[in-house]
């Protein structure tokens, strides 16, 4: 406990900040002063309702009120009484200072009886099924799936890490087998466990495509249950209440998740328990099917670790000596609110002890199913030629897309032939789009070369990505806009010649002029101005041309050099210019470039470049190369 | 000589031209197309056919001045043509240049004609830049024969070169008559200058310009 007094009585505070004079403070303290309105919070409205409906039910409300501290005194207390009714256990229903001492005493009396006040949990909280899978080795294991599809095989017995860069260097983020069999574990630093293990292979996690992987995966497991959502950055969890039993009950489909999830290539770890606390604490720490009545047994050995809280919290647990959830369980709810009367949910150990046994309810926020715009036309006849049906489908799509607020970003077009033969075309758009027109267009040419067999009989087109598109005001005098057009430009190039095809600059931070710019898909990609060089040519060649060149040995300029079987001559040339090599990136011996620009006997102005000094130490004859032209 | 200088684009209509360089591998053609651009008005769609991205060079952002680019790759001259139709239809852009390489059977009376009358009606200038190709029946409204010249000495560097200068040599024009100059960027003002006429009057030179 705190060593921290009571403090003196102030009758005139309405709200809570000195949480010592309450008897229990399962959540933190409202912040303003002001009265809120009761509605305005969803885990109190939840409270409620469950409360009202077990006042109705009348059987377990009878029960809880054995072990509710005791009610305020009415008289000193200007809220009626049937709020005491709609508030679970645990949570004062007044927090104003209007409470006499003796009150406080009882109140923490009552709650100090061993096993007290918690045990005795609503039959309705623990009533629901929830399973928390958690997938332990999320990351490499989609690393490893993704390698496999790359064609990208490391032998057999390699150890791997993923590694994120950490503010002193790379940190590991997820290992193989083979390296967590040497002992290495994410958190630590890359070059300290290549000190464990020199044969260590890093490659770079990427967190945000883990995450998009993982809310895919949640919208899949779907199949089993309609309420699923993620948690964390490698565990989901389901709301299992009643579908069950469409799996021939929660063994056997566990076992079917274990099995679906197996043959994607992940581990798993899952429990099935009355509330998502104990579901989380049991997936990660002893993986089993809880039943309500088990929770107590099942969870008291677990270690104080499962209770979701903080690292810091779990070790002022630890060296109170509470090291597992039973141990803290017989501690008195009074004194675990006192010591730990933090703001946040994972520092707050009695918050996360009552999640756990159901006492404060925490529901699924299970994410709607993103929306799904698909149309088709099935024809009473195979028809040779597509393109006629595909307006109508357009505008079918499009009516869809304008009634939910939505554009397409991209399409696809899928043309069944009679035979069984499907094929199939994709479109993107920079911008989300729904005019039917507009996606008319962007299959212009595209379905020329398709071989229609005996014919089509089924069309559909589809957004397979689609997003939010408010409408807005167009200009007042009609004309389009040039944004607008320029958009529908980069569609209809990147649909027809790729989107590799059409690209626009971005720039590099690099001094090397090959990788000063980065030519990106159009698509994807917002304009960058360039800071325009004078000393730069306007083409560069790529990769640059070797040349013959007759120069003053060892640093002076070209005097003459051979180029495509062309002698030309340096009439005029202006430099050098050291570029030199980025140590940071380039392998070890990369030479540095010395820059001229010249002009020939003709008058073209061409950049040319001597790779390395004669005697560097890093190869023979330095080499010459044509890199560019100017105007 | 008099200087005879103007603000291309301001002066005359948008329209398409076409640009033969002298030789094949020097960035005069698409400097001189550039100059004729106004940078502010959009971005440019630069269309480039696989052998022109390969023997000419793809271009280099940080020399094009303030202009904007969008690229595009393809890989053979009909796609170009196609390309550039499309780009000659968004007045949203400030130019399209498209590079084919080599004589193209694609690039006819017709599909140049197509390109003129797409860019007068949009107010999109367009250039065509036919590196290795001989000028042959083409609707393009003016057609230029273009090459480097020795640059304008370096003030600060006598054996370095200046600001450049190309021998443009305009040999079929609709609305003027044809004429050969020497053009170069105003060392000052940055804008295109036409410096003097070669093989022809005062006053003929005069009324080409006009």
């Amino acid at each position: 406990m705190p060593p921290r007094g009571p403090r003196p009585f102030r009758p005139g505070r309405t709200t809570m900040s000195g949480g010592d004079k309450l008897p229990v403070l399962a959540f933190p303290a409202p912040s303003a002063s002001l009265p809120r309105p009761r509605a305005a919070d969803p885990r109190q409205l939840a409270q409620a309702t469950e409360a009202l409906r077990q006042a109705v039910q009348g059987g377990p409300a009878a029960g809880r009120i054995d072990t509710a501290p005791p009610a305020p005194d009415k008289s000193a207390s200007d809220q009626p009484v049937h709020e005491e009714i709609f508030t679970p256990v645990g949570i004062p229903s007044r927090r104003a200072g209007s409470r006499a001492p003796h009150e406080q005493v009882r109140g923490a009396a009552v709650t100090a009886l061993p096993g007290g006040g918690i045990d005795a949990t609503g039959d309705a909280a623990v009533a629901r099924r929830i399973l928390s899978l958690h997938l332990p080795r999320f990351a490499i294991e989609r690393w490893q799936a993704q390698a496999a599809h790359r064609g990208e095989v490391l032998p057999e017995g390699t150890p791997l890490a993923l590694a994120l860069e950490g503010p002193h260097g790379p940190v590991i983020h997820a290992v193989n087998d083979v390296a967590q069999a040497l002992g290495l574990a994410p958190g630590a630093r890359v070059v300290d466990m290549r000190a464990i293990c020199p044969e260590l292979q890093t490659r770079f996690a990427d967190p945000r495509a883990d995450a998009a992987a993982l809310a895919r995966l949640m919208l899949w497991a779907r199949r089993w249950c309609p309420w699923t959502a993620v948690d964390g950055a490698d565990a989901l969890v389901m709301d299992v209440t009643g579908s069950d039993h469409l799996w021939g009950g929660e063994a056997a489909m566990r076992a079917e998740i274990e099995a679906r999830l197996a043959g994607l290539g992940l581990t798993t770890r899952m429990a099935i328990a009355p509330t998502r606390g104990a579901a989380w604490a049991l997936a990660r720490f002893a993986p089993a099917i809880c039943g309500p009545e088990e929770l107590t047994a099942h969870t008291d050995p677990l270690p104080a670790a499962a209770l979701r809280l903080g690292a810091a919290t779990v070790q002022t647990l630890d060296r109170l000596g509470l090291s597992t959830i039973g141990a803290l369980r017989a501690v008195p709810r009074l004194s675990l609110a006192r010591r730990f009367r933090a703001g946040l949910p994972e520092a707050d150990p009695l918050l996360r002890l009552d999640q756990l046994s159901g006492r404060t309810p925490e529901p699924i926020d299970s994410p709607d199913d993103p929306p799904r715009f698909a149309v088709q036309a099935r024809l009473p006849e195979p028809v040779i030629d597509p393109v006629p049906h595909l307006p109508a489908l357009a505008e079918e799509l499009c009516a869809g897309l304008v009634a939910a607020g939505f554009g397409a970003r991209r399409l696809a077009l899928a043309l069944y032939r009679i035979d069984g033969e499907v094929a199939q075309a994709q479109a993107a758009t920079s911008q989300p789009t729904h005019d039917p027109a507009h996606m008319v267009r962007l299959f212009e040419g595209r379905l020329d070369g398709l071989d229609p067999g005996f014919g089509f009989d089924l069309i559909t087109l589809a957004a397979l990505v689609a997003e939010a598109l408010p409408t807005r005001q167009r200009r007042l005098d009609g004309a389009a806009d040039d944004a607008d057009d320029l958009a529908r430009l980069i569609d209809r190039l990147s649909a027809r010649f790729g989107v590799r095809a059409l690209t626009r600059p971005l720039p590099a931070p690099s001094h090397i002029p090959e990788r000063q710019v980065l030519w990106l898909p159009a698509l994807h990609v917002t304009p960058h101005r360039f800071v325009p060089r004078p000393d730069r040519p306007l083409r560069l060649f790529e990769p640059p041309e070797e040349v013959r060149v007759l120069y003053a040995v060892p640093e002076g300029p070209p005097a003459q050099f051979v180029w495509r079987r062309q002698r030309l001559r340096v009439a005029r040339f202006a430099g050098p210019e050291r570029i030199a090599p980025e140590w940071w990136r380039d392998r070890p011996g990369t030479r540095l470039r010395d820059y001229f620009r010249i002009e020939d006997h003709t008058g073209r102005r061409f950049w040319l470049y001597r790779e390395g000094l004669l005697g560097d130490g890093r190869g023979a004859e330095p080499r010459w190369f044509v890199h560019g032209a100017f105007a | 000589m008099e200087t005879l200088s103007r603000r291309p684009a301001t002066l005359r209509q948008p329209t398409l031209s076409e640009i033969f360089p002298e030789t094949a591998v020097d960035a005069a053609a698409p400097a001189f197309a550039l100059a004729h651009l106004e940078a502010a008005k959009g971005p440019v769609l630069w269309i480039q056919d696989r052998l022109s991205l390969r023997e000419a060079g793809r271009p280099f952002p940080p020399g094009l001045g303030t202009c904007e680019v969008l690229h595009l790759q393809v890989s053979r001259a009909i796609d170009v043509l196609w390309a550039m139709e499309q780009g000659l239809g968004c007045p949203g852009l400030g130019g399209v240049i498209g590079e084919v390489w080599g004589t193209a059977p694609a690039v006819d009376f017709t599909a140049t004609k197509r390109l003129a009358l797409r860019s007068e009606a949009h107010a999109v200038p367009a250039w065509l830049i036919r590196r290795g190709a001989l000028p042959e029946l083409s609707a393009a409204r003016e057609r230029w024969r273009l090459g480097a010249l020795p640059a304008r000495p370096m003030p600060d560097d006598t054996r370095a070169p200046g600001a450049p200068l190309w021998s443009a040599e305009l040999f079929r024009a609709r609305w003027r008559a044809p004429g050969r100059w020497v053009a170069g960027h105003d060392p000052q003002g940055k804008d295109l200058v036409f410096g003097h006429a070669v093989g022809m009057e005062a006053a003929e030179a005069a009324r080409a310009m006009a």
